[in-house]
């Protein structure tokens, strides 16, 4: 009998630990923890080049995180891409906000950065951003650079 | 000239009797798990022999790799700068590739072997004949229990080697190399995703964990009732459940991660 009831203990610390496992993997390794379970609503900002956007970038304001991209599409008339973010439904942007894509970090993630503007409207939702800025490539830079070099001599 | 494609031919024929035999044997096994469910006594013990004894050796070896992944990682790393990715890049490859396979390669050779070994001389010992002279199949006493014992635990062991491997590329990248805390976490954090990365790790571990156990229990079942008959079952188990697993895994990540 002694020896059930130890063996049934070890099987259940076994268990025990293995769901802990599971749990500090979901809740420390992942991005569960900062997934928002609030309610996000959808906002389109058109950029005449995404760069290397890609869904589920984070978008911030002020350097906060509000939100994720949730789609990226192409506009078959216009050739922009359609950029879908999900932003949290607690914030809410004025309707001059503006979008620029930029680049965190020395490895190139890409993320949209928005600049409230000071209108007293808010963006509704599924409402466009009209004012952006492209993502920076940095071979037109250089491109530009050595035609700037060029033409001045 | 013909004595070679006549042996080419039996063992064409003779591999897909087995492979009929394993699935067959599969079938059996899936119709008589159910009746393991009114005894949890047969599958708590199972779970003893084939979790709680391979717990040590996959914590270690999970503690070891996540520390070789620190110390390499931030070797390769600090060449670009980047030590500080040091976290996602740990997590990243024991969650999506070592936890899974390093952890059901350690347990076909720790728990598979064992099954193997213990059906085989329970075969050759005519145990198993004896059971059903006794009116009890042998198939809902002894195999169900041991599939189901390692269906379930392959998944939990392979997320302790995972879990333990961070917390040991932490220990050398954060304790011993001097990378920042923080960092090491969110950047873990921002770079795994619950769904794409965890949750498909544990896919893969308990594919993994049926697979082997699979094997192991059909070795032992079909093998020669001799003493040379069991210990060959018994290499065939780790060498078919070592092929299997890297296969598997490959198929697996294709279907994951990549866009094939």
């Amino acid at each position: 009998m002694q020896n059930t009831r130890t063996a049934d203990t070890l099987v259940g610390l076994f268990v025990a630990c293995g769901i802990g496992a599971l749990f500090f993997m979901a809740l420390q390794i992942s991005n569960l923890s900062s997934f928002s379970k609030n309610a996000t609503y959808t906002i389109i900002a058109r950029f005449a080049n995404s760069g290397s956007l890609k869904i589920k970038s984070p978008i911030s304001v002020a350097g906060v995180h509000i939100g994720r991209v949730s789609n990226i599409s192409i506009d078959k008339t216009s050739y922009e891409a359609i950029v879908e973010m999900q932003i949290d439904a607690q914030y809410n942007l004025p309707d001059d906000t503006s979008a620029s894509i930029y680049t965190a970090g020395l490895l190139g993630e890409q993320y949209i950065s928005l600049e409230p503007g000071g209108s007293e409207d808010f963006i509704q939702p599924n409402g466009v951003i009209d004012i952006t800025q492209s993502a920076v490539v940095l071979e037109e830079i250089i491109g530009k650079f050595l035609f700037d070099k060029a033409s001045g001599e | 000239m013909t004595q070679f494609f006549q042996r080419l031919g039996h063992s064409t024929l003779s591999s897909f009797a087995k492979l009929g035999r394993g699935s067959f044997f599969l079938m059996q096994i899936l119709k008589a798990t159910l009746s393991v469910i009114p005894r949890p006594r047969l599958l708590i013990n199972q779970l003893y022999s084939v979790g709680v004894l391979s717990f040590l050796i996959i914590s270690i070896s999970g503690l070891f790799v996540g520390m070789v992944l620190g110390l390499q990682g931030f070797y390769i790393l600090s060449d670009f700068g980047a030590e500080e990715t040091l976290g996602m890049m740990v997590a990243a490859s024991l969650v999506r590739e070592l936890g899974p396979v390093v952890a059901a390669l350690l347990f076909a050779g720790r728990a598979g072997s064992a099954l193997t070994a213990e059906i085989g001389l329970m075969k050759a010992t005519e145990q198993l004949s004896g059971m059903e002279m006794m009116a009890i199949d042998p198939i809902k006493r002894i195999i169900a229990p041991r599939l189901l014992a390692g269906f379930i635990s392959m998944p939990l062991l392979a997320a302790l080697f995972s879990a333990i491997g961070v917390l040991g590329g932490h220990m050398v990248g954060v304790g011993l190399l001097g990378v920042d805390d923080g960092s090491y976490w969110s950047q873990m954090q921002a770079g795994i995703d619950f769904q794409d990365d965890i949750i498909n790790g544990i896919i893969k571990s308990i594919i993994f964990g049926f697979a082997v156990s699979w094997i192991a229990l059909f070795e032992g079942y079909d093998a020669i009732p001799t003493s040379e008959g069991v210990s060959r079952a018994t290499t065939r188990t780790v060498v078919n459940s070592a092929f299997t697993i890297l296969g598997l895994d490959f198929i697996l990540t294709a279907l994951m991660f990549g866009d094939i």
